[in-house]
């Protein structure tokens, strides 16, 4: 393998990486906060393609105004389905949420299944992101760099949101003692309505750039997503919003490389990230940043 | 200033408080005392709504019982909950600040965090630290200075000095008297009878659920059965 074809590998990796890092950061904060496992996390993803799809295709509106309406409208679904489906569990066994969960999630395929058809979609690409670029024998589409530059953008805002701000204060605090954070007059459901409304915002901005890379769309296209980005997450960490971003990348890079590096393995692709997790699970069940179990009181 | 009357709290089938009223005149200290589980903090918690009751709370003449803990707070009645529960992996100065969540004024907010910091040089010595990392007395102070962030009219304080060395248990009640001194209001929980009673205004003593005895501090500090049941004399 020449330098120059491992460096465009890498620079896939990188790519896919990000867009795993940006879902996985849904999960994990959703986690963090009501100690749940939001399956429906994937769907999300779907969603937002095909909100940009329909405005594109069925309101005519430039590409980048249909992105920001779909991000604003996946925000909304993501809040929907908190106010829904969970909050009414709050004070219920974590089992029965999951379950709950599960139920959204099927609950979004299906419905997909039945208002958007079944039949695989073409997504609209705009010309911006079909550029090849070339350096020094690296060739990289465009997207292949916009990707990791939009998401890094994002994780760094993110970051910043829950380190240096107020609100992010006070999303540290309700994921450590809710009813503390009451007792400082924090508006706890607001704070879990904001962490799913960022969860969902950062899903849809993946589920976009995902679809710009895969532009076929189908109910369906956000099961695989989803469930590698859970995997990143509990890499990483669970709970732990720098462990997802680590394992986000981690596994964007590992299953490029391999496929790379031993082509015969190309079709075992996806199952790269289940090995990772079985052997994460086996060997360091808290994942890579996790916290430990056991907490001082 | 709080007027409770026939509150009551059930978890499941357990009846904790039955029907209990007192009262807690602006400008004063009152206490609740009793062994565990005579109902004390569940009281309290009855109160901020954190959890369900029956009953009536009024605060400054305002039916309370049916608003939301964070609203309660808005209002002025702040309370350190049993444990202290400071945000072990946030900053002290985090855990400050977010004492003072419902607070817009952020210039008068600064010269309280000075006023904390007075009150506990030590808070300030450590402000980038974790509260995590603070001994137990020291978390028991960072929850105080919390509280005093939101600038309340009533504090209400569950067992400030559990599993805190006697030498420190005097340095908490000495800064309860400060803050009282300083305009504030006070509703103290205790087991360590003796410190409370010597302080307290009035009174009331809980025995399962409900209140036995009522009195200023210094009538319980003499009474017989107090003497028996919580003083320890024979």
């Amino acid at each position: 393998m020449t330098v120059g074809l491992f460096f465009q590998h890498l620079v896939n990796g990188i790519s896919l990486g990000s867009l795993y890092a940006l879902i996985a950061i849904g999960y994990t904060m959703v986690y963090g906060i009501v100690r749940l496992i939001n399956f429906a996390h994937g769907d999300i993803i779907m969603l937002a393609a095909y909100f940009v799809f329909f405005g594109v295709g069925m309101f005519s509106l430039p590409w980048w105004l249909a992105a920001v309406v779909s991000i604003a409208l996946t925000v909304l679904v993501g809040i929907v389905i908190e106010k829904a489906a969970y909050k009414p569990l709050r004070e219920a066994p974590r089992i029965s949420v999951l379950i709950s969960a599960i139920g959204v999630s099927f609950f979004l395929e299906n419905m997909g299944l039945v208002v958007f058809g079944g039949r695989a979609k073409a997504f609209y690409v705009p010309p911006i992101f079909k550029g090849v670029i070339n350096i020094s024998g690296v060739s990289i589409t465009s997207l292949g760099i916009i990707i990791p530059i939009i998401s890094a953008i994002l994780l760094i805002g993110m970051v910043y949101i829950v380190n240096h701000t107020v609100t992010g204060m006070a999303m540290r605090a309700c994921s450590k003692d809710m009813d503390t954070a009451k007792l400082m007059g924090i508006d706890v459901d607001g704070i879990i309505s904001f962490t799913f409304g960022i969860g969902s915002a950062l899903a849809a901005v993946g589920g976009i750039m995902w679809a710009l890379k895969y532009p076929q769309i189908h109910p369906l296209i956000g099961i695989m997503p989803g469930l590698k980005c859970f995997i990143a997450a509990v890499v990483g960490g669970i709970g732990n919003i720098p462990g997802a971003m680590l394992g986000g990348f981690l596994l964007g890079l590992g299953e490029i490389l391999l496929v790379a590096f031993l082509p015969g393995l190309s079709g075992y692709r996806d199952a790269f990230a289940f090995i990772i997790l079985i052997v994460i699970l086996l060997f360091k069940p808290t994942g890579i940043l996790g916290e430990k179990v056991a907490e001082k009181v | 200033m709080l007027e409770v009357k026939n509150l009551n709290v059930r978890y499941g089938g357990i009846h904790a408080v039955r029907g209990i009223d007192f009262n807690v005149p602006e400008g004063s200290i009152v206490t609740l005392i009793g062994a565990n589980g005579a109902g004390k903090s569940s009281s309290l918690r009855a109160i901020c709504n954190l959890v369900k009751k029956t009953g009536n709370v009024a605060f400054m003449g305002q039916d309370i019982s049916k608003i939301p803990t964070k609203d309660i707070v808005k209002m002025g009645i702040t309370m350190v909950p049993e444990g202290r529960r400071v945000f072990s992996d946030l900053t002290i100065y985090e855990n400050l600040i977010l004492g003072a969540y419902t607070r817009k004024d952020k210039e008068n907010v600064k010269k309280d965090m000075e006023w904390v910091y007075s009150i506990f040089p030590r808070l300030k010595e450590r402000e980038t630290q974790m509260a995590g990392t603070l001994s137990g007395g020291e978390q028991q102070m960072l929850a105080l200075g919390r509280a005093l962030m939101s600038r309340p009219k009533l504090l209400m304080l569950d067992e400030p000095s559990l599993g805190l060395a006697p030498i420190l248990v005097r340095d908490v009640f000495s800064v309860i008297k400060k803050i009282h001194d300083d305009g504030v209001t006070i509703l103290l929980i205790e087991q360590n009878a003796r410190m409370a009673l010597k302080i307290a205004d009035y009174a009331y003593v809980l025995e399962t659920g409900t209140i036995t005895l009522t009195g200023t501090g210094e009538e319980l500090l003499k009474n017989d059965k107090v003497l028996k049941a919580y003083l320890g004399a024979v």
